[in-house]
């Protein structure tokens, strides 16, 4: 997994905290910047696509790994 | 580009019915969207600052009952005294279990995102609810008020 600035675990949290979570997040974090996020949510793999396709962020990865969700977001 | 806007009508005063229009409004905000939620009749249960929310089974068949108990007590037996809150306890307890927000929490993320609460002033009379019981930062207003809004929403949802 490549290199990130912030990590925001959202373990356990259901629909839609984990995208609320991690936008607010972002909005604390500089233009550029990478975040990444940890997820149990099995539907958090499609909303934070579309999540990132709404709001301009770049969606760099998407993965499940060990039982868990795992995504990079680059702030736009 | 310009900011999407999206307007709710929420009508309900009901545990479960309160999570819809909390739910879409700030995730709609988290993408960017300008929201009012408008809440007339019950719906303004949901803007009081101690919410007292239940859910109920009767009238309600495709709510999903613990041990099968839809088939143990039937329609009588959910108007027993206790059983809406009993139903709620339960209810409260599964959502704490799975993750899922609290009603409080994503009334309060809603006005972190500057989602705008509208409460119907006609059913603040009609029901001679306190004003004073309302959380703050809301607005009373009419229906005209309502569509100066959603007349230019992009998507409108009633509830």
């Amino acid at each position: 997994m490549a290199a990130f600035d912030q990590e925001l675990d959202a373990s356990g949290l259901n629909c839609p905290l984990p995208i609320l979570r991690a936008k607010k997040t972002l909005n604390s974090m500089a233009s550029g910047q990478v975040l990444h996020i940890i997820a149990t949510d099995p539907g958090s793999v499609k909303d934070f696509d579309s999540f990132a396709k709404q709001t301009g962020n770049e969606l760099m990865e998407s993965k499940e790994e060990g039982g868990k969700f795992h995504f990079l977001i680059k702030k736009a | 580009m310009e900011q999407k806007k999206l307007a709710i009508i929420a009508t309900k005063g009901s545990l479960d019915w309160a999570y819809p229009p909390f739910i879409l409004a700030s995730t709609a905000a988290a993408l960017g969207y300008e929201v009012q939620i408008f809440f007339t009749f019950y719906g303004l249960q949901l803007l009081k600052k101690d919410l007292s929310l239940e859910v109920t089974p009767l009238g309600n068949p495709g709510m999903p009952m613990p041990m099968g108990m839809d088939k143990w007590f039937p329609v009588l037996g959910l108007t027993l005294p206790g059983m809406q809150g009993m139903m709620t306890s339960m209810m409260k307890a599964k959502m704490k279990k799975k993750g899922v927000a609290s009603i409080e929490d994503l009334r309060e993320l809603c006005q972190e995102a500057e989602v705008k609460f509208i409460a119907c002033q006609m059913t603040v009379d009609l029901f001679d609810l306190d004003p004073a019981e309302f959380i703050d930062g809301i607005e009373f207003a009419g229906a005209a008020a309502f569509f100066e809004f959603a007349g230019e929403s992009d998507i409108c949802l009633y509830m």
